[in-house]
């Protein structure tokens, strides 16, 4: 602990800069931080990026054909030409339900024996079994079964129609949808997943690793024998926080890069616009990591409040995998109380959608305000802590 | 033999008592998994709820508006605004007004009637890609079932085709009845692991654990009486995490308790066994506490908590047979929600007991040997 002493004219520059290449070093000597700072976001990006996705496709079914006339194959045949479908045909249900047990496929289609002689008389029924142990999947099977399904169905109405008015059109025509997916051509899931993975970097190198290292220093009693030398506690506090504002940054360029060049993700908005917002969040990071430390003194209590307080809700309640629209609204407001869920909403923005002024200058004042409000009472804590 | 147990019991109730001894850290350990087991059990839904819209009716047409009002009638789809011009759609959806727009063209009612197609154009906002896949699956179910009302009233046929939707295990397919189970599994790792790596580690960067080594106790009682606390914690709060999901939540049990119970004991002890060897190989708490969540973010991600193992590519799905997660994630599940037996989740026992014997061997191996 070698802070230069002397208090001369300009010293605060000086003692500031001391001080802080004194923490990087101890940043750098350390492996731990090594693993934590910079190989796990690249581990993180590369799950998020190759390992992880939402999208299914060529999901495996089961087909049980228990009436085998020619209508049958054509109503079948729109699920082998869907490409979200790899249907697989087996001679009874309780193969088809040792399939579907074993969670080799992801759903059961059975035409039963009757159903030429039903659709005859016009009230055929084809069973869609899904498997509930993922809610998610199971439901967006249905929807494409249920897809594949209807497409015969329609064509066969029309064709049913035409039939009975002697060759001519259909009586009356179809809705037809067009869809058209903004700010994500690819319909990846990956593209909304890596804005997220920068908040999750950025909550873990600025709060967790920032609450982790303060409390330590908060626990051993070494903040306090550097506060009666005469560096300023706002001097120490800042040292601090520079290399882990650094990291945090770090993580950043590595999200943007992969985004960029691996997965492709186009960063529709302004580049500048991204950083100085992320600089923004960094700093709430920041300052809610020193709150924690100062308000717990303690390592694994300053851990467990970091987990709880800002790692786990960022994952789970800003909205990166579980859009709020859909929770409850005691729930949605938890989140929006959050500053992650405001900043990534700002990153998703800025990477997919553009330069949306704003949605841009509101998340970003919110985000000033939690800057302001949590460093300042982190400063105000560590100050009466001393006192 | 009564001497070990004798000393292992000393040990036990000395690291509990270090845990416990502060009256902060019992309540970070109980009341927190409470509160966010409930939070996370609301918060963790893919399921569409609500999905703000505007409309772009250019045609304005009875036929137009009988479709609007069959989609707002969904109770899932609110109209936020209705819009004149096409300018307003990028307005609207740009700052998250509207999750999508539907627009139909001045030639819908016209054409409909002359038997042809009428498309419609839906612009979602798919910054949440699945949410935005979603709403488009729940507005197309909505249309098809539009045109076939449309069809008969008009003189054509009743669908000939019906589609009869049945799920396993989770009529309704709600998203929560698997989260759930699976946050069973996620929650008490995080704590034990968590505990596990930190007891030894505290006492390194305290100096106490080379007092510890020079008592009669041998590494294997050491192990015991560091292994036992973190895994009864670990078992409470896994009961904590159930007992919302069983009655808060109501998400009906249909398996065994003792087979359910009997499963996560060997998957805590298995996230022991790793948490144990994090804490011998670290030199303080705070590389303790960075190893384990240098594995525990992986693990989550690759245990089939938020996303089918099968999606992953080959050689991930080869990793997640090294993570003990996994495997509690789907003990859990499928003993709660399957009611699977033994014969068919026992599989899961084998990686999870083979972690176990790897780890815990290797932690008391590295207290003494690590010394030097």
């Amino acid at each position: 602990m070698s802070a230069p002493a002397a208090p001369v004219a300009g010293g605060r520059w000086l003692r500031l800069r001391a001080l802080t290449q004194k923490e990087f070093r101890q940043l750098w000597r350390d492996r731990s931080n090594w693993a934590s700072g910079i190989v796990l976001p690249a581990l993180l990006i590369v799950l998020f990026g190759y390992g992880i996705s939402l999208d299914i496709t060529n999901a495996p079914i089961a087909v049980v054909r228990e009436d085998r006339s020619a209508t049958v194959a054509d109503v079948l045949a729109g699920l082998q030409l869907s490409p979200y479908l790899h249907p697989r045909f087996v001679a009874t249900m309780r193969e088809a339900e040792a399939l579907m047990a074993s969670r080799s496929v992801d759903g059961i289609v059975r035409v039963p024996s009757d159903f030429s002689a039903d659709l005859a008389a016009g009230h055929a029924t084809v069973q869609v079994i899904v498997h509930g142990s993922d809610a998610g999947t199971a439901r967006t099977v249905q929807g494409y079964i249920a897809g594949a399904l209807g497409q015969w169905s329609a064509h066969n109405a029309d064709r049913a129609a035409r039939a009975t008015s002697g060759g001519e059109s259909a009586v009356f025509g179809s809705v037809t949808l067009q869809e058209r997916l903004w700010f994500n051509a690819a319909n990846s899931s990956t593209w909304y997943l890596v804005p997220g993975l920068v908040v999750i970097i950025m909550t873990f190198v600025g709060a967790f690793l920032t609450s982790l290292v303060v409390a330590r220093e908060w626990e051993r009693g070494t903040l306090e024998a550097l506060f009666v030398t005469p560096v300023r506690p706002v001097e120490i506090l800042l040292a601090k926080l520079i290399p882990y504002f650094v990291v945090g940054m770090i993580g950043l360029a590595m999200c943007i890069l992969a985004a960029r060049f691996l997965f492709g993700v186009p960063i529709v908005g302004s580049l500048i616009l991204l950083l100085l917002g992320s600089c923004l969040y960094m700093l709430v990071a920041l300052g809610m990591g020193l709150l924690i430390s100062s308000a717990t003194k303690n390592q694994f209590l300053a851990s467990q409040a970091a987990v709880l307080l800002s790692f786990l809700p960022a994952v789970l309640l800003s909205g990166f995998l579980f859009d709020l629209h859909n929770v409850p609204v005691l729930v949605r407001i938890i989140g929006e109380a959050l500053p992650a869920t405001h900043f990534l909403e700002l990153t998703k923005t800025l990477m997919l959608a553009g330069n949306v002024w704003p949605l841009v200058l509101r998340e970003s004042a919110i985000l000033i305000g939690y800057a302001v409000l949590l460093l300042g009472a982190a400063t105000l804590l560590t100050r009466k802590r001393i006192a | 033999m009564v001497e070990f147990l004798y000393r292992v019991l000393a040990m036990i109730r000395k690291e509990f008592r270090l845990t416990l001894k502060d009256p902060s850290s019992r309540v970070i350990l109980f009341a927190p998994v409470l509160l966010q087991s409930v939070l996370f059990g609301y918060a963790a839904t893919y399921d569409l709820v609500n999905v703000p819209y505007a409309v772009l009716d250019e045609s304005r047409s009875p036929t137009s508006v009988a479709l609007l009002s069959q989609l707002d009638s969904t109770g899932v789809f609110h109209r936020v605004a209705n819009l004149s011009r096409s300018e307003q759609i990028a307005q609207i959806i740009n700052p998250e007004t509207a999750l999508l727009v539907v627009r139909i063209g001045p030639r819908f009612e016209p054409a409909l009637f002359a038997g042809e197609d009428a498309p419609i154009q839906l612009a979602l906002d798919a910054r949440n890609s699945t949410t935005a896949g979603s709403a488009a699956d729940y507005v197309a179910s909505v249309v098809d079932s539009f045109n076939a009302d449309q069809r008969q009233a008009h003189g054509g046929m009743a669908p000939a085709l019906r589609i009869e939707p049945r799920a396993w295990f989770n009529p309704n397919l709600e998203t929560r009845w698997n989260m759930m189970p699976a946050m069973v599994a996620e929650l008490s790792l995080l704590q034990t692991l968590l505990l596990a790596s930190l007891t030894v580690a505290r006492e390194r960067e305290q100096g106490t654990f080379d007092q510890t080594l020079v008592t009669p106790l041998t590494p294997l009682e050491i192990m015991i009486g560091k292994a036992l606390p973190p895994m009864l914690i670990g078992l409470v709060q896994s009961t904590i995490v159930l007992g919302v999901t069983r009655f808060w939540f109501q998400v009906p049990f249909a398996g065994s308790f003792y087979l359910l119970y009997a499963g996560v004991m060997l998957f805590v002890l298995a996230g022991v066994g790793v948490g144990l060897s994090i804490s011998a190989l670290a030199a303080n708490m705070q590389q303790a506490m960075q190893y384990t969540f240098f594995l525990l973010m992986p693990m989550t991600l690759l245990s089939g908590l938020l996303t089918p193992i099968r999606t992953m590519p080959q050689v991930l799905r080869v990793a997640t047979m090294a993570n003990p997660l996994r495997f509690g994630v789907d003990w859990v599940r499928r003993v709660y929600l399957e009611g699977a037996g033994l014969s068919i989740v026992g599989p899961d026992l084998i990686p999870l007991a083979i972690i176990a014997a790897v780890t815990l061997p290797t932690a008391a191996w590295l207290f003494r040997n690590r010394l030097a």
